[in-house]
């Protein structure tokens, strides 16, 4: 069994066709990524996924049951934590305070508690902490700890969402474009971490990324998408040689240069 | 600047910061305590109505500040606590320590009903919602006459507890330090708010409901409990307000109120427990400072003090406006800002708290 | 004939809370900031044409006091915008609310000191003058308040249409960032829309003034007018005026066949059911956010 599994998926906007009958798996412990041109369906497949978006057709299966019955505030309870291509975190609460709302599916007292605040409440917060700690740990996160986000350089803005979703303890981590934006060095780190994500913590890593030499260091599968049809699935190798890829990505001479390449 | 060295998770989660922080907050609720020793019975008085609309504020701004929802409706549930306040007394002979609680739970319960069909509404939607509320809620006063006296109000009779009365005539002193209880009670409340999962999740979906939900925060679940929470800690002050007028009508909490319970909580500073006071102390010190000076004109040009109608509600909308360009963060920002230039002489410098831009955040699709 | 006495009323009220409306409308769809003080620009329009035509103060023409008074009031909306909401950009919808409010209040003072608190009614040459259809008695002030109505949604409507002016304020409130890289001066453009409600506003007000009284809390019908701008639809300027005609309409019908003290709690009845069932209005022009 997969651990998560689209079958035959299709989304519209009005006219539009997003999404279109696409199918794939993605295995336990590997990290699978998905390319391709702007606009080509990635980071709607994410919304699906995470349940903003309904699909007008198809399936999606985590762990082997469906999700689509499932609200948005659902998916993460379920083990599946996302990042945001243009980044939301909470603005006006510090780094910590982020990473603490990462532990809410995990919270066991409810808002009567939380307002008396019962010992229950305490030492449930002593937990929370210490899991929030690792992260934090993790990410080298130490030197911006009480910092509020407000007034963080992106970089940093980048990691705190990456811990944020870690937070949730996920066993499946959706990254939007984890290195979009970043330097070379701030890219090697991302590289570094999703692989020590991958092996140390065992969690399953889906990411949407335009950077082909980040994708080709970690991921285990790449599928390609274009006008949101699959193009390719396979080794970064194989994918990046598909003729078809290279055409949606160049266009091509008999073909008039679409304008969408990224 | 006080540097903390953290060693253990308590650390983060205890109330106070260090214990200097907690030597001058202990110290401050020793002064209220000890207030009617200083001060004449009048100002007593008038303390008392700064702490009971401190606790209407304080409720509005879990709402508000916490939570990012705008109301401009509070007053209805400062009305649905005071009056069910004095029903539950009055029709079902409900001692105080029993109708009190309860009329802050019945402001809750309409809070949160209030909240099932509205909190899909957004920004400026939800405050024309709670703005119709509150006109609603005004007239329906006046239609459910047979339960609420209509047009000529509840008469609110003397608090007591176990015995003891407590009026605002007969012994201001001891009403006094029972709102005081009852104030430092709610300030607790909303500590333990702010440090606990629940004002996490409000903080999570004031800055983005998007990111909320992806973090498993149910959003309209949240927000119902924002407005419940809210409802509630404003009604509680409702019910004093009605025990401190002694006599209140539907026009003791009509839009005015609402509006200026909102326009006070963002005087004060929006987000933080002091900025609750600060606006109260505004709100109730304004009407006494305009006729303390109309007195002195008067008596300066010999033209016997003259009244001009409007001039409070005037002189509060100048002083906000004032406050939302160049102050946003209210009274208790500019109080943080002071008290760091002293702790850092001689090494402020004026950007520290340079504004970070936000740019706009639209709900629309562009 | 009653009931057509009663629509024709209604039709004027509603005319008067569209037009509020349409201001509120206008600003909305190109800053997406919410004036909650149009009902007081509305008032103190009323005020100004008051101050300059009726005989106890100014006592000039009314033709000139009209047009004086319109343009003091698109230039204190530009100004306002120019000096005050320029330098709100980027901040929070909800503070934009609270400073319009208290805008509202400063108004209100203003109004009160100047021309007192007392109910005052607009020395106008159309004001008491009846028309007999028959049996039907209708107010020339009434009809009036129609016509011009009728009139200045047509002129609008040409001005978005046809105008450079207007089709740039329709550019810039669709889409900012495209506007201004079209080279649209964006910002100007935002306070021309603010004089241009400051108009909208001071017609709204003298016609409210010449068919009733207006006093310094006469700025409080905004509120209805908020309602009927949700009614219709928050972006939509024909929405505006139609849930407008829907208030106006609804409120001298309740009033007659509701017992005493429901019939005004009507429009907000229907405001709030509006907001739940269908919260952004019945000619609906906002999409949701995307993720």
């Amino acid at each position: 069994m997969s651990l998560l599994e689209l079958k035959n998926v299709t989304l519209r906007f009005g006219g539009l066709v997003a999404v279109n009958d696409v199918s794939f798996n993605v295995e336990e412990g590997e990290v699978f990524a998905l390319v391709g041109p702007n606009g080509a369906g990635k980071s709607t497949i994410f919304n699906m996924i995470s349940r903003f978006y309904t699909p007008a057709e198809g399936d999606i299966y985590f762990e082997g049951k469906s999700i689509l019955d499932r609200e948005p505030h659902d998916i993460p309870s379920l083990g599946i934590a996302r990042t945001f291509q243009n980044i939301e975190l909470f603005e006006q609460a510090s780094v910590l305070q982020n990473l603490l709302v990462g532990r809410h599916t995990h919270r066991r007292s409810n808002f009567l508690t939380d307002i008396i605040f019962t010992p229950f409440v305490r030492n449930e917060e002593r937990a929370q902490r210490e899991a929030v700690e690792h992260v934090i740990d993790f990410l080298d996160l130490q030197p911006y700890r009480e910092k509020m986000i407000a007034g963080l350089p992106y970089g940093v803005r980048k990691v705190v969402e990456m811990g944020r979703a870690l937070a949730i303890k996920p066993k499946l981590l959706l990254l939007d474009e984890p290195a979009s934006g970043l330097s070379v060095e701030e890219t090697r780190d991302v590289a570094f971490w999703i692989e020590d994500i991958k092996k140390v913590m065992g969690i399953t890593v889906l990411m949407v990324e335009h950077d082909m030499h980040l994708v080709s260091a970690v991921s285990d599968r790449v599928m390609a998408l274009a006008d949101g049809r699959m193009l390719a699935i396979g080794s970064p190798q194989k994918v990046q040689n598909d003729p078809a890829v290279i055409e949606a990505y160049l266009g091509s001479d008999h073909m008039s240069g679409d304008g969408e390449a990224a | 600047m006080r540097i903390v060295f953290k060693t253990s998770y308590d650390a983060d989660i205890r109330l106070f910061k260090h214990n200097a922080q907690a030597f001058w907050y202990l110290l401050l609720f020793a002064i209220a305590i000890l207030l009617p020793f200083i001060v004449s019975e009048f100002l007593i008085g008038e303390a008392t109505l700064v702490l009971i609309w401190a606790i209407c504020g304080m409720g509005l701004m879990i709402l508000v500040g916490q939570t990012g929802q705008a109301s401009l409706g509070h007053a209805a549930f400062m009305a649905v606590g005071a009056y069910s306040n004095v029903i539950y007394q009055e029709n079902f002979s409900l001692p105080f320590v029993i109708s009190f609680p309860l009329s802050g739970l019945t402001a809750g319960v309409a809070g949160a009903l209030v909240a099932l069909p509205t909190t899909r509404l957004h920004g400026i939607y939800l405050a024309i919602a709670t703005l119709a509320i509150s006109v609603l809620t005004e007239d329906l006063i006046v239609i459910l006459e047979p339960i609420t006296g209509g047009i000529t109000g509840l008469f609110a009779p003397d608090v007591q507890i176990f015995g003891f009365t407590f009026n605002r005539y007969g012994n201001p002193v001891e009403l006094y330090w029972l709102v005081l209880g009852i104030t430092f009670i709610v300030v607790y409340a909303y500590r333990n708010i702010l440090r606990s999962p629940i004002g996490r999740a409000f903080a999570a979906v004031r800055d983005s409901e998007v990111s909320a939900k992806a973090m498993g925060v149910n959003v309209a679940r949240t927000k119902m409990v924002a407005f419940a929470v809210s409802c509630t800690i404003t009604g509680l002050g409702g019910a004093l307000m009605g025990h401190f007028a002694t006599v209140f009508t539907h026009e003791t909490f009509n839009l005015i109120i609402s509006i200026t319970l909102l326009l006070m909580i963002v005087v004060g500073g929006l987000g933080s427990i002091h900025g609750a006071f600060f606006g109260a102390i505004v709100v109730v010190l304004l009407p006494l400072l305009i006729s303390v000076s109309r007195d002195a004109i008067g008596a300066y040009t010999g033209s016997g003090s003259i009244t001009i109608p409007g001039l409070e509600s005037g002189i509060f909308g100048a002083l906000l406006i004032g406050f939302i360009l160049f102050e946003p963060m209210g009274i208790y920002g500019r109080w943080l800002k002071i008290r760091t230039y002293f702790e850092l002489f001689p090494f402020y410098r004026k950007d520290m708290f340079r504004r970070q831009k936000s740019y706009l955040k639209t709900e629309r699709t562009q | 004939m009653d009931i057509l006495q009663l629509i024709v009323s209604g039709l004027a009220n509603g005319c008067v809370y569209g037009l509020i409306a349409l201001g509120f409308v206008l600003i909305y769809k190109a800053t997406e900031a919410v004036n909650f003080a149009q009902g007081d620009f509305m008032m103190l329009g009323a005020f100004i044409t008051l101050g300059f035509t009726n005989a106890d103060y100014m006592d000039l023409p009314f033709w000139l006091s009209v047009c004086l008074a319109i343009s003091i009031m698109g230039v204190l909306g530009y100004l306002l915008d120019l000096i005050v909401l320029r330098r709100m950009f980027g901040q929070s919808q909800v503070a934009v609310v609270i400073l319009t409010i208290a805008l509202g209040f400063v108004i209100r003072f203003i109004a009160g000191a100047i021309w007192g608190h007392e109910p005052q009614s607009l020395e106008s040459p159309i004001a008491s003058i009846e028309l007999r259809f028959g049996g039907l008695v209708l107010g020339m002030d009434e009809v009036w308040v129609i016509i011009v109505t009728v009139l200045l949604t047509g002129l609008l409507y040409l001005f978005f249409a046809r105008t450079k002016l207007g089709v740039a304020m329709q550019a810039s409130s669709q889409n900012q960032l495209a506007a201004y890289y079209m080279g649209i001066p964006v910002k100007r453009v935002h306070s021309m829309i603010w004089g241009l409600s400051g108009i909208v506003a001071a017609i709204a007000g003298i016609l409210f003034a010449s068919k009733g009284t207006i006093d310094p809390t006469a700025g409080l019908l905004g509120i209805k007018a908020f309602a009927a701008a949700v009614i219709g639809g928050f972006g939509s300027l024909p929405g505006a005026l139609l849930g407008g005609i829907i208030v106006g309409l609804v409120e001298p019908f309740a009033a007659r066949y509701m017992p005493a003290g429901y019939s005004q709690i009507f429009p907000y009845l229907i405001l709030v059911v509006m907001l739940i069932v269908r919260p952004h209005g019945i000619l609906s022009q906002i999409q949701t956010k995307k993720v």
